[in-house]
């Protein structure tokens, strides 16, 4: 399969990019809702809900800030927390540059704002496999944006009215991220970062308040799995690692 | 109603998220990066899964502690076998709710 290979129309871009978000907006839904109901209650209107969504697009973030604003702390003090909270864009970004070569840097400026850990798992898995290309990819980080920011405005009309907890709905980010990873385990040799990384990632989420634990588990078992690389490159090629 | 500092507020959020998106895609995708620099971000999707999968299914609380009975690690387990077994990930997700949606219901 070539990257070529995918027909160029809009209607099968369009269809391609929705069937392979749809997953990753059913995880959305519970979580933009919820977002909704506790931004509410903290005394935003919907419109500025949806402000935020929009402008933000970074889930875990967002509670932060509502719960946050509820304690009264500072526009400094938010925006700050916000920063380190979305850091970890900065690896994702890295990573799925590799796929988006000479493209034109309007259109890499507009694909920088879909970036979230779970469109990015998702894109870069399908650029992988081929048969995808960066207007798919797009679509993704489109309609999965419109899900987010839509969700969350329900929440804030009327949220309290769905039942919390319906269906384990709750578990669908969980088992979106759990699948992710798993198309990510091309080999012994990323089962092996992926370990390291889950452990350091427990006992400095234990050891350090905030989210700042993933950035840093993520980049020491990246250098860890590297250097395993270089130093047993016989062992690591066995499986496909590339 | 939308007050200005409200305005503001959302305005340097969207900007400090943004601009960690932005900047490696602007930077790198207009150049070749170094062998070991490709090899390095090629590890960075496990990393980040992992990193961001395992603290959710064994710690709890605020501050967090350690805890390896509770459901959604039990659920894990079956969903992430699923998950290999098809690749499937609407399939993955769907299992996962009701798993965890069972789970809540008999096991409390």
């Amino acid at each position: 399969m070539s990257d070529h290979a995918a027909p160029a129309d809009k209607a099968s871009i369009l269809r391609d990019g929705i069937r392979a978000a749809w997953p990753i907006c059913l995880g959305y839904v519970p979580i933009g809702l919820a977002f909704g109901v506790l931004a509410q209650k903290a005394g935003l209107s919907p419109l500025a809900i949806g402000l935020m969504s929009l402008l933000v697009f970074a889930g875990s973030s967002q509670f932060i800030a509502v719960a946050m604003l509820g304690t009264g702390a500072g526009i400094a003090a938010i925006v700050a927390t916000t920063f380190t909270v979305n850091l970890r864009h900065l690896l994702m970004s890295s990573a799925i540059s590799v796929y988006l070569k000479g493209l034109h840097r309007r259109w890499l400026s507009l694909f920088a704002y879909g970036i979230t850990d779970e469109s990015f798992a998702l894109n870069l898995v399908r650029f992988r496999e081929g048969n995808w290309d960066f207007k798919r990819a797009l679509t993704v980080n489109h309609v999965t944006n419109a899900f987010w920011v839509a969700s969350t405005v329900i929440g804030g009309l009327g949220g309290a009215l769905i039942p919390a907890h319906a269906f384990g709905i709750d578990y669908a980010l969980m088992g979106m991220f759990l699948c992710l990873l798993v198309y990510q385990l091309r080999g012994r040799f990323y089962v092996l970062t992926g370990l390291i990384a889950g452990a350091a990632a427990v006992i400095l989420s234990i050891a350090i308040p905030g989210n700042s634990y993933i950035v840093m588990a993520s980049v020491i078992a990246a250098t860890a799995g590297l250097l395993i690389r270089r130093r047993y490159p016989r062992i690591t090629r066995q499986r496909g690692s590339r | 109603m939308i007050t200005v500092d409200y305005l503001i507020l959302c305005l340097g959020m969207g900007l400090v998220t943004y601009v960690p998106r932005w900047a490696p895609l602007f930077a790198l995708s207009q150049r070749t990066l170094p062998r070991w620099l490709e090899e390095w971000l090629d590890m960075i999707p496990a990393a980040i899964l992992s990193a961001l999968i395992l603290p959710a299914l064994v710690t709890v609380g605020e501050p967090r502690q350690l805890t390896l009975w509770n459901n959604d690690l039990l659920v894990a387990v079956p969903v992430f076998l699923f998950a290999l077994r098809t690749r499937s990930l609407g399939g993955t997700v769907v299992l996962g709710m009701a798993l965890y949606w069972l789970a809540g219901k008999f096991l409390g």
